[in-house]
Order: structure tokens, then C-alpha cells, then sequence
């Protein structure tokens, strides 16, 4: 496996400013047994290299995530939180939150956000992107754009979707009722606030989808078309023969990345619906988001325990996307 | 191809893309909406008398808060690229030992949502006394960018030419010279992509604003559009005015970075 590295030249300290000693070429090609003084030099210095950030990730994912079970696993009140002098509870907090109401409305309605999402954002952003493929005038510039809705800031497009939902004077009401349909109470109404903030997501993911699609199209060879097109296929039977099982690999790690995100997400809903009303839009995200900072008293247990939970979620759909990319990869 | 088949395509093009920029468009039509039309039913869809009453509310009360996201910003900027270059680098060149491991840690970093960072963060950040600071939202914001950058950086530089670096050390370059004069020039667009995409995210960040500095005197900008939508709830003009300036550096960076922004995006989510 090393048999032919590049060997750097080094006095070992890692990172160090004057790590420059002269030392002897190295001969051109892997030399045997040369290599064992200058192999150890070069690993000292992949060490220094990688140290900060092995601190960083010890420092800032390590010990917030040890935090957050610890938090999960004890009964914290804000002054619990400061003193340090918490109870330690074992899993209550899992059984309380488990057991809650809240529990399967906000399981049901992560399933039911992520889901709806998803097949919408993979659908229109595969359309598009089939669209955008072929060659018109334009189409890079127009392609351009469509990214400008997912680098805008969250609270950006939330807060316009808020006031297009607006149920007196909002524009989606008002373009409504030029088809005859009443006014909805889009964002105020439990049987449409998931819905709300599920059409403001598929907005907020198509860019990311089409990026993802158009660029898994462009790695389909031409000529496959070209012979398809020589047999006379369709349109739609090029398609459906050839783009949709070409692009399989790409759609699936598209929609586990979506998956993925979908899984976490809060400022969107908490700033539409803030998860209401009731708990008509609220997801786990929002849930332990809630518990933990959205209300006066903060209650980071029973937050943390949701939020764990969810971890667990997020990694097996991780999970498989490791073992995709893997897969993948040898193919 | 040419003739009217293509003309047909564009102006279908430019239809979806109308669709689905409307929005974007309507918080502009909104930003120089007068308050008094604001409840109009139905809504203008131009702004014929045109307000700038908003824009003048952003800069008379939003300055200083659009100021602390830009320094929160660049300071995400600078320390991700800072941890994540050369652990790159000792990934991709320098055969550091475990480094499959640390793929898989950086790959599951970024899947844990950001509520749950949030959380650990703030329990840390109370007993350090971290919370309402400029460099706690800076070091929050960096936990999204740097597994990102990593791995990132870690494709680029892999792709780095091995007869370049082992000529640098024919000259006697070490490990950090080879680095610094010719691995850092050479990913120079990489770099670049990292920290559009960590500027961005540091930008836009609501939940760690939220958490972490939500009475502190120095707010980052999000947290202004936020505050203003629970406390004036009529001001639709200043919120969306806030919003379109809010958006300024992203419109600014597609322009200059759109394929940066495209391979970033490839680069984080499919590897080949």
C-alpha cells in the first residue's frame, strides 16, 4: 500500500516553521529499505497537520454531543443547568417523552414533512434538470438562477413564505380567488399548517436536487442517446430506458442527502408556524428545539432526549448512505 | 439544433424560472410596499408608489446587526479554513494513519442536526461564559463548514500532481513549505469554494443565533429579521427590506462564484 508514496523531507516537527532540514534527494522511484527514517518523519508531520482539527473535533462535536446525553440522562432545570447539581434519572426522560402526546403527532409529521418533501423536490428538481439539459439559448443563465432560493438565508425565504400564506392579504390567497376557491387559512389552520410549511421545503430543496440531478445527467455518454435516437426510441422511452437507470446511483444518494436534511430541519417551521398550532406542524426537530428554547422556561432533558432520538434516526438513514457511496466506489 | 423549436424551449425556461423566483420577487414588491397598502386585498403585484420607508428602517436600525454577521462570517471563514487545510492536506498527501476513520467521523458529523450542536453547545458556552459572544456563534457556525471543508479539500488535494510535491522536496522543501508555497496556491478554487459555502452558512445561521445569542448586544442580522416578526407585525416592508439586504451577500456571491457554488455542491454530496 505505500510502497509508492512520495517521501517529504523533514526534521518530524509537526507543522513546524522550520521543518526545511537538507537532507539527501531521494532517488527517483521507491527505494527499499531507504524509506523507514523519512516514512516516520512524514508521519509526524501528517500528525501535526491533522492535530487541529483532531482537537477541534474533540473540543466542538465530542464534548457538546457528551453534554447533550448527559443532559438526557439527568433531570435539568435552568438552575440545575448552572449549578451542575442535577439528578441523575437514567432513561425517564426517553420513557416521558416517549409516552408524551406529542410523541407520534411529531414522529407522524417528520415522516409525513420528510416524505412529502422529498418526493416533490426529487420529482420537479429531476424535471428540471432533464429541461435544463438540453441545449437552448439561455439555459445556463436561467439554470443560474434557479440556485438563488437555497443561498438565500432561511429566515429570508420563511419570512416571505409567511407573508404569501397570509390569510387576508397574502398573494397565494389572492391568486386563489381568482379560481373561485375560498380564502385558507393557510399558516393559522391545524389542517393546513404542514402543508404550509411542507410547500415552502420542496421550494427551499428543488435548487439543491436540480444541482445534484444535472450534473449525474451530464456523466451520461451521449452516443446512448444517439443509438436510442438511431432505433427510434421516444422521448419519454429515452427516459424512462435509459436517463432514469443511468441516473439510479446519483438519485439515491440525492435523496438520502435529502433525507438527511430533511431530518433537521427547524428554522423553517419554527419561524412559519412555530410547529403549531398545537402540534399541528411540529416535527422532532422542532419538538426538542421547543422544549429547549422556545418557550420561557426551558426544559433541556426532555429536549435533549428527543434530540438523541433523532441522532439515531439520522444515522441509520447515514448509514446508508456510507454503504452507497461505498458501494458506489468499487463500481 | 436552432430556429423556433429553441425559441419555444427558453420561453418555457424563463417561465419556470419566473415560477420560481416569485418569491423572491414578491419580498422585493413587499420591501417598497407603503404600510397603508400593505393590507390591500387585492395586493399590488408592482410597487407603482414606491416606498423606501423600509430600507430606510434596515439602515437606521439593522447596521450594527448586518456588521456582527459579517464579522461572524469571515471569522468562519478564517477558522475553517484554518483546521481544515491541512488536516486536508495530511489526508490527501501525507498518508496519515487513521485517516478512514476520520472520513467516517467527519462524514457522521455531518449528519447530527443542529438543534442537538445547539444544545451541547449552549451547556458548554454557560459554564464558559461563551454565550452572546461573537466567537461562540463563530465557533458554532464553523461546526457545519469544517467536515465539509475536510472532505472537501481532501478530493482536491488527493487530485495534486505527486511529481510537484516530490520535486518541492528535491529542493529541500519540508512538509510545511511544500504546503504553504505550493499545495495552498495550487487549491487556491477549492479554498475559495469552502469559504463561499462556510460565509454562507455562517450568514444565514438561525438556530445557533437563536440559542446562543439571543441577548447579547451584538445580534447577527437573522436574528434582527427575527425580532422584528414577533414585534411589529404590521412593518411587512422593513421585515422584507431587512430580508432583501439580508440576501445581498448571497445574490453578490452567485454572481461572482456561480461554478464554485455548482462544484461545491457536486463535490459535498457525490465524489467520483
Amino acid at each position: 500500500m505505500k510502497t509508492t508514496q512520495t517521501v517529504t523531507v523533514g526534521d518530524g516537527s509537526p507543522a513546524g516553521g522550520t521543518a526545511a532540514t537538507a537532507s539527501v534527494p531521494p532517488a527517483r522511484g521507491p527505494r527499499r529499505g531507504s524509506g523507514s527514517r523519512r516514512e516516520r518523519a512524514t508521519r509526524w508531520a501528517a500528525a501535526g497537520f491533522a492535530a487541529p482539527l483532531l482537537a477541534y473535533l474533540v473540543a466542538f462535536y465530542a464534548i457538546p454531543l457528551y453534554r447533550n446525553i448527559e443532559l438526557s440522562v439527568h433531570d435539568y432545570t435552568t438552575r440545575a443547568f448552572v449549578q451542575g447539581n442535577a439528578e441523575y434519572v437514567g432513561l425517564a426522560n426517553y420513557v416521558d417523552v416517549i409516552r408524551s402526546d406529542t410523541f407520534t403527532t411529531a414522529l407522524v409529521n417528520t415522516g409525513l414533512f420528510v416524505a412529502v418533501s422529498i418526493l416533490f423536490q426529487y420529482s420537479i428538481g429531476l424535471g428540471l434538470a432533464v429541461f435544463f439539459r438540453q441545449n437552448f439559448r439561455l439555459s445556463g443563465l436561467l439554470r443560474g438562477m434557479f440556485l438563488i432560493p437555497w443561498l438565500l438565508p432561511m429566515i429570508v425565504s420563511a419570512s416571505t413564505w409567511s407573508w404569501m400564506l397570509n390569510s387576508d392579504s397574502g398573494i397565494v390567497n389572492s391568486v386563489l380567488q381568482a379560481f373561485h376557491i375560498g380564502q385558507i387559512n393557510w399558516l393559522t389552520s391545524p389542517d393546513t399548517a404542514l402543508a404550509s410549511v411542507i410547500i415552502a421545503n420542496i421550494w427551499l430543496g428543488i435548487p439543491f436536487n436540480l444541482v445534484i440531478l444535472y450534473s449525474g445527467l451530464q456523466n451520461i455518454p451521449v452516443d446512448v442517446y444517439e443509438a436510442a435516437s438511431l432505433d427510434g426510441a421516444s422521448g419519454w422511452q429515452k427516459f424512462r430506458l435509459i436517463t432514469f437507470p443511468l441516473l439510479r446511483p446519483v438519485s439515491g444518494i440525492t435523496i438520502l442527502l435529502g433525507l438527511i436534511y430533511t431530518l433537521k430541519v427547524v428554522d423553517v417551521i419554527w419561524i412559519m408556524t412555530t410547529g403549531g398550532p398545537g402540534d399541528a406542524s411540529t416535527t422532532l426537530a422542532v419538538w426538542s428545539y421547543r422544549e429547549a428554547f422556545g418557550t420561557g422556561q426551558p426544559d433541556f432533558s426532555p429536549a435533549a432526549a428527543v434530540g438523541n432520538l433523532l441522532i439515531l434516526i439520522a444515522l441509520v438513514f447515514g448509514f446508508v448512505y456510507l454503504r452507497m457511496q461505498r458501494h458506489q466506489e468499487e463500481s | 439544433m436552432t430556429g423556433p423549436r429553441e425559441w419555444w424551449k427558453t420561453a418555457l425556461g424563463v417561465v419556470f424560472t419566473a415560477l420560481m423566483l416569485f418569491p423572491v420577487y414578491w419580498m422585493v414588491n413587499v420591501s417598497l410596499t407603503k404600510t397603508s397598502d400593505m393590507r390591500a386585498d387585492p395586493p399590488h403585484w408592482f410597487p407603482w408608489d414606491p416606498t423606501l420607508e423600509g430600507y430606510t428602517a434596515v439602515f437606521s436600525e439593522q447596521l450594527p446587526n448586518l456588521g456582527t454577521s459579517l464579522l461572524i462570517a469571515l471569522g468562519t471563514v478564517a477558522l475553517t479554513l484554518l483546521i481544515a487545510a491541512p488536516a486536508a492536506y495530511a489526508l490527501a498527501q501525507l498518508h496519515l494513519r487513521g485517516a478512514g476513520t476520520l472520513n467516517f467521523v467527519l462524514l457522521v458529523a455531518q449528519m447530527i442536526p443542529g438543534v442537538i450542536m445547539a444544545m451541547g453547545f449552549y451547556s458548554m458556552y454557560i459554564r464558559l461564559g461563551w454565550l452572546n459572544s461573537i466567537w461562540g456563534l463563530v465557533i458554532a457556525d464553523s461546526t457545519v463548514a469544517v467536515p465539509f471543508g475536510v472532505l472537501l479539500l481532501t478530493t482536491f488535494m488527493a487530485g495534486i500532481q505527486k511529481e510537484l510535491l516530490q520535486a518541492a522536496t528535491i529542493d529541500g522543501a519540508g512538509p510545511w513549505r511544500t504546503f504553504r508555497s505550493i499545495v495552498l496556491p495550487i487549491s487556491r478554487n477549492s479554498l475559495i469554494t469552502v469559504s463561499l459555502f462556510a460565509f454562507l452558512w455562517a450568514w444565514s445561521d438561525f438556530i445557533f443565533a437563536s440559542t446562543l445569542n439571543r441577548n447579547g448586544d451584538l445580534i447577527p442580522i437573522t436574528l434582527g429579521i427575527y425580532t422584528y416578526i414577533g414585534n411589529n407585525t404590521t412593518q411587512w416592508n422593513s421585515i422584507m427590506a431587512t430580508a432583501a439586504v439580508a440576501s445581498i451577500p448571497a445574490a453578490v456571491l452567485l454572481v461572482i462564484a456561480q461554478r464554485y457554488v455548482a462544484a461545491g455542491v457536486t463535490a459535498g454530496a457525490v465524489k467520483d
